[in-house]
This record gives C-alpha cells, sequence and structure tokens, in this order.
C-alpha cells in the first residue's frame, strides 16, 4: 500500500501524537543526568527536580521583597496585557476589514494603507512607541495592536471579498441596506474567520509581548525570563518556556472550541 | 473593415420577433418593456438593438447558447447591470438601477445564507425591510415573521427542515429555500438564472412541478434563464430565444445578440398556440 493511504487507528494515532515528545523529555533529561553527573553545579540543563524547587520557590513561596508570588503575578500581568492587545486588535481588523472589503469607496483607500502599514516591522518602532506612550502598560499593549491588527485586518478584508457576489444581491433583494447587509450577512460569516485570524496570529502577539517586557518592564513572563538570564537560571527559564508555550495552547484550544460551539455552520463546508 | 467579411446572416423567418410591430398595444404601458437596448463590455458586444414587452404574470423562458447575453439581460433585469444604451421600463418607468426588494431572485448556486437556519433564512426577508437599524426583530414581531416563514416554508416542502443549516440540505432543497426566501417578499417578478441546473433530472420535474405550481398561484411574472431547451419549452409562457443575427468571423466580438425567435407557449394557458406537432410530443411524454 501507499504511504499516501496508510491512516494510523485510534491507538496508534495517540502513540504517534505521544511519540515525538517523549523523545524531546529523553535527549533532555539523559543529557541532564549525565551533564550533572560529571558536575552537579551545572545550570545549563537542570534536572527536574531543580525545575521543580524553581517553580515552587516562585509559585508557591512569597516573595520575600514585594510579598507576592511572583509565576502568578507574572502570568497575570502578560495575560492581561495579551487579552488587551488582542482585544484590541480583533475588533480594530474586524471593522478596518469589513470596512475596507465590503464597502469599495472605503476600500480604495484603506486597502493600499493596510498593505503598507503591514510591512512595517512592529519591533523596528517599540522605541517610538516607548518614546510616545511612555515604558507603561499602554506602550506594551500597543505594540501587540499595532503589530498584528494589519495582518487581521487583510485577512478580514480578503474573506469578505470571497462572499459569493450572489449572497450580496441576493440581501439586497431581500430589502437589506448598507448597514444591515453587513451587519446580518457580512459580520456573522466573517466572524468565524476573526477567530482563525485570532488563532494563527496568537504566536506573533506572544513574541511582542515578550519582546516589549524584556526591554522595559516590571514584571511579566517576559521580563521574569530576560531578569533570570543574568544568573544563567535554566531552572526558572525552562518552566516559564514551558508555562507560556502551555498558555498559548489554551488559548488556540479555547478559540477552537469557541469556533465550534458558536459557528456549527462554518465547519459542515458551505452551501 | 472590408465588406466581404460583414458576413450577415439572413434572419430566420418563422415566428420571428419584429420590434416594428409590438403587440397589440392597450395604451397602459407594458410591464416591462426593452427599447432598441445594447451591453456592451468594451470591444464586446453581448446585446445589441434588443427590443420586447413583456405583460405582467408572464412566464418567458430565455434560451441560447452560452455567451449570448440570456444572463446578462436577467442581470440588467435586476439591476445588477446597467444597460450601455437603450431602455429598459418597468410600467413606462426606468428600472431602479440596483437590486430592491420589487424583484425576487434564484441564482444556480450561492443564493441562500449558510450562518441562518432554514427558518431565518426566509424569515430575514421579513426583518430586513421593517428594521432599518439593527436588521432584525425582537419578540411578537419576530414570532410572526417565524411564523410566516414557516408557512411558506410549508408550501414549497420544506417544513420538517426548519431548523438546519443549509449545508445539511440537499442541492433541491437548497433552491426550493431559495424560492421561498424570494416569494416571502411578494416581489413583482422573479428572476431564475439556471436555478435547477445543478439538480438531478428526478428532482428537476419536481422542481418544475413546485414552480409552476407557485406561479399559478402568485401570478408574478417570470423571467428564466435555461439551458434546458425542453425546460423552456415545457414551462414558459413565452420562449425567448437569444441569438446572433449579424457574424463576424475575423470579429466574434463585434456583434451582440438579440431576441431572434419570441414563441408563445403552453396549451393550457395559451390555448390557440399552434406548436409544431413534434414539439408538442415532446412536451406531452413528458
Amino acid at each position: 500500500m501507499r504511504l499516501i493511504n496508510r491512516h494510523p487507528d485510534r491507538s496508534g494515532r495517540l502513540l504517534l501524537i505521544l511519540l515525538p515528545f517523549a523523545l524531546l523529555l529523553f535527549v533532555y533529561f539523559s543529557a541532564s543526568t549525565s551533564r550533572l553527573a560529571e558536575n552537579p553545579n551545572d545550570k545549563l540543563l537542570p534536572s527536574a527536580s531543580q525545575m521543580v524547587d524553581a517553580i515552587d520557590r516562585l509559585a508557591f513561596t512569597e516573595d520575600k521583597r514585594s510579598g507576592q508570588y511572583l509565576f502568578w503575578q507574572d502570568t497575570a500581568s502578560s495575560l492581561q496585557r495579551l487579552g488587551i492587545g488582542l482585544g484590541i486588535a480583533a475588533l480594530l481588523g474586524l471593522v478596518l476589514g469589513i470596512a475596507a472589503g465590503s464597502v469599495p469607496l472605503f476600500g480604495a483607500p484603506l486597502s493600499p494603507l493596510l498593505t503598507v502599514l503591514s510591512m512595517i516591522p512592529p519591533l523596528a518602532i517599540l522605541p517610538i512607541l516607548f518614546i510616545v506612550f511612555g515604558l507603561g502598560e499602554l506602550s506594551k499593549v500597543m505594540l501587540i495592536v499595532i503589530g498584528i491588527t494589519p495582518c487581521i485586518a487583510r485577512d478580514i478584508e480578503q474573506r469578505a471579498r470571497e462572499i459569493p457576489g450572489e449572497l450580496l444581491i441576493k440581501a439586497q433583494t431581500l430589502g437589506a441596506n448598507s448597514w444591515t447587509l453587513i451587519l446580518r450577512l457580512v459580520l456573522p460569516q466573517l466572524m468565524p474567520r476573526l477567530l482563525i485570524s485570532l488563532r494563527l496570529m496568537l504566536g506573533s502577539a506572544w513574541l511582542f509581548l515578550i519582546a516589549a517586557e524584556a526591554i522595559a518592564s516590571t514584571d511579566g513572563l517576559g521580563y521574569r525570563i530576560f531578569l533570570v538570564r543574568r544568573y544563567m537560571a535554566m531552572d526558572v527559564i525552562l518552566p516559564y518556556v514551558v508555562w507560556i508555550t502551555l498558555l498559548a495552547w489554551l488559548m488556540d484550544l479555547g478559540l477552537r472550541q469557541v469556533l465550534r460551539l458558536c459557528f456549527p455552520w462554518h465547519e459542515g463546508g458551505k452551501a | 473593415m472590408t465588406l466581404y467579411s460583414q458576413h450577415i446572416v439572413p434572419l430566420s423567418e418563422p415566428v420571428m420577433h419584429d420590434s416594428s410591430t409590438p403587440p397589440a398595444s392597450t395604451g397602459k404601458p407594458a410591464f416591462i418593456e426593452a427599447r432598441n437596448l445594447w451591453q456592451e463590455y468594451g470591444d464586446l458586444v453581448v446585446l445589441e438593438r434588443l427590443n420586447i414587452k413583456v405583460n405582467e404574470g408572464e412566464f418567458c423562458t430565455l434560451v441560447g447558447a452560452s455567451g449570448c447575453g440570456k444572463s446578462t439581460f436577467l442581470r440588467m433585469l435586476l439591476g445588477q447591470e446597467r444597460p450601455s444604451r437603450g431602455e429598459l421600463l418597468l410600467g413606462g418607468q426606468a428600472l431602479p438601477n440596483e437590486p430592491d426588494p420589487s424583484r425576487g431572485v434564484v441564482f444556480q448556486r450561492y443564493s441562500v445564507f449558510p450562518h441562518l437556519s432554514v427558518l431565518d433564512n426566509v424569515a430575514l426577508g421579513l426583518e430586513l425591510p421593517k428594521s432599518k437599524l439593527l436588521g432584525r426583530l425582537f419578540g411578537a414581531a419576530k414570532r410572526e415573521a417565524r411564523e410566516r416563514a414557516a408557512e411558506i416554508l410549508t408550501k414549497v416542502g420544506l417544513g420538517h427542515a426548519l431548523n438546519k443549516y443549509p449545508s445539511a440540505l440537499s442541492g433541491g432543497m437548497q433552491q426550493r429555500l431559495a424560492i421561498a426566501q424570494a416569494l416571502v417578499m411578494q416581489p413583482r417578478m422573479l428572476l431564475l438564472d439556471e436555478p435547477f441546473g445543478a439538480l438531478d433530472p428526478g428532482i428537476r420535474k419536481d422542481m418544475h412541478a413546485l414552480l409552476l405550481e407557485l406561479w399559478q398561484e402568485t401570478r408574478l411574472t417570470v423571467f428564466m434563464v435555461t439551458h434546458d431547451l425542453s425546460e423552456g419549452f415545457s414551462l414558459g409562457t413565452r420562449l425567448l430565444v437569444f441569438d446572433k443575427v449579424r457574424h463576424d468571423p475575423q470579429a466574434p466580438n463585434a456583434y451582440g445578440a438579440r431576441i431572434t425567435y419570441d414563441i408563445p407557449l403552453n396549451e393550457t394557458r395559451r390555448a390557440q398556440v399552434q406548436l409544431p406537432s413534434e414539439l408538442a410530443e415532446r412536451i406531452a411524454t413528458r
């Protein structure tokens, strides 16, 4: 049988899913064990117990200086920035995208502008954001917003153009005006696409968040990683990276569930 | 252009529609009238010198080869396209040049909204004209709209599928839904662009019966583009054949089509019409 026609069965699939992760863990811990056997003070590849100790120190012990649980404090700050940034970007992207994609008179000036704006490397204007918005929360949120809004808007614009013209005509014969046509036809058809777009942009959003936190912040997951780098504290950095990955994956999963539950018509394929 | 290239095909003779002798005038303007209608896209002439009058309540089927402009004519009736030259009149007035609720339409595909249930697809047409700001009704008004929608849906045979999404319906069911959607608006005319082109022959026959029944009940003016000649003959009260009367082999786009045959049809509704025996047989056997 050809390779492309062979499908894993249920249990086989589970095994194949876990296999690469198990391999990665095995390679890491065997390397870590051998390094620590040579030099118990080695910091590069900490053992599981060292990482558990570090997490216990950060997550379940009060910080002596601030009296806070740093791990959760970092998580809350980062998630807040990310949430606000993603929310604003989604809303802006949706509005701009629909305006550019559904109303030709708005699309004419907006579409080229969005294309150009999306080409600006957001990290290159991070200094400008710090100068304009200060070093507080606003500049970090703005980096996320500026970084992903043009991409979301362009995606939504494209999808808005892909709505069959027949449907737009039909809606007009049903008595829609421009506004209600967008409200009842274009918007609901693009909401699932917005969720998909957000899922795809999650990685970029995290990137901008970590970058902003690394440069100017007093808390946050990115801040902590870059802070402890000075002490080469891999036992903190590695769990933080795993935690960030887990959070990102959970957000992705959440968005996928929302898509499935709120837009049951979307997956069945269109007429 | 040299003279020999202007090869003009002689007009075919039988029941030729002639614009200079319009059908018996009753004084008031015809329901739909096209006067010297042209449609050109750049160099491409699609329709030229098209003249026709259609009375209210007629069922016109539009047939012709691909690219002969029958769908273009339908789009002009719909208001989706504006004629390059000439006039298209509705009751003596120029047709509004954007789609509106007075003209219902069913396309071959993409006629129904995938994100709304069957019931809401139809109720939408009752909600949109009443609510200019939100496009939706609430409370008793919404219930009433849904009840009316359910009534029409039952009539077209979709009473059992009110809460399904269109993607769960077969092609024939989707077209039934699209027809219900158009009818709930009580339009003055119904425009059908190859509505049954993608359906199985058996389903198509059911759809023909449904369409005729609805037409007889509502007495709508119907324009239906079809590729299926027998469909055109059996459904309509009037068959309009679109074809090019002039042809330039060097420049195939130089001349447009017009209506070359205008055949009154259907023995029960137009008893006096004499159909060629072969044709009558074909219809009788359906």
